[in-house]
């Protein structure tokens, strides 16, 4: 399941929906990304996702696509949001079931350095100085570079 | 007709969020990229280095070709997550 939306997720439900009736799988590994208050020098009061309609969807499906290939995975679910953030609210949802919970802690992690590097997001943080463009972070890409050197 | 799609700060510094450019002598992202920029001073921001670009809502590079309908963007890094 991939969702790109401008509405709030529930853990609860995410975790249900991993879990519920999926006898096979022995671990469960979740992630959320959440809206902070400090980043690149500024104080940050909220922030404004955009992204690029249909190509977004696309990239996150070859990015699950690209972690399904490389692990045995059971259920994976990818939330992202866009438009609107107040500080601590819930940006990005990662779930992944799968048999063994290396293969679950390897791909979750996977599909964030993906998702860093491969989707079309562009966060605006509303800041104490005015709107600012966030920079593109390099750790990112030294990120998702590490998982074809280990490979 | 090439549609043509900017995001966040380009679209913000070219004043500019999509149009239709003319294909004719356009083979690939460069030759697009090049056309555009020699539009005026306007298109400067599109030369700067590190900028990203799709077709077709694939990740492309400047040597890749472009064609008559299809859609490109440019944008700059992304910062999702």
């Amino acid at each position: 399941m991939i969702s790109v939306q401008t509405q709030d997720f529930s853990l609860a439900e995410e975790y249900q929906a991993l879990t519920q009736g999926n006898q096979t799988d022995g671990a469960v590994v979740t992630f959320v990304g959440l809206v902070r208050d400090f980043n690149q020098g500024n104080q940050v009061l909220g922030l404004s996702l955009e992204h690029y309609p249909g190509m977004t969807e696309k990239a996150l499906a070859k990015i699950v696509q690209q972690a399904r290939a490389k692990w045995d995975l059971g259920r994976v679910r990818l939330i992202h949001r866009v438009g609107d953030l107040h500080l601590s609210e819930q940006i990005v949802f990662v779930g992944v079931s799968s048999k063994h919970r290396k293969d679950a802690f390897d791909a979750a992690e996977f599909i964030m350095d993906y998702l860093k590097n491969d989707a079309p997001f562009w966060k605006k943080e509303l800041t104490d100085k005015g709107p600012v463009w966030v920079a593109f972070n390099d750790k990112d890409k030294a990120a998702k570079a590490q998982w074809t050197v280990t490979s | 007709m090439i549609r043509v799609l900017f995001f966040a700060q380009l679209k913000e510094q070219l004043g500019c969020e999509q149009l239709d450019f003319p294909s004719a002598g356009i083979g690939n992202l460069a030759d697009l990229k090049a056309a555009l920029t020699a539009q005026g001073e306007q298109w400067q921001p599109l030369t700067q280095t590190n900028l990203m670009m799709a077709i077709n809502q694939e990740m492309a590079d400047l040597e890749d070709s472009v064609a008559d309908r299809d859609e490109v963007a440019f944008f700059p890094p992304v910062t999702g997550g």
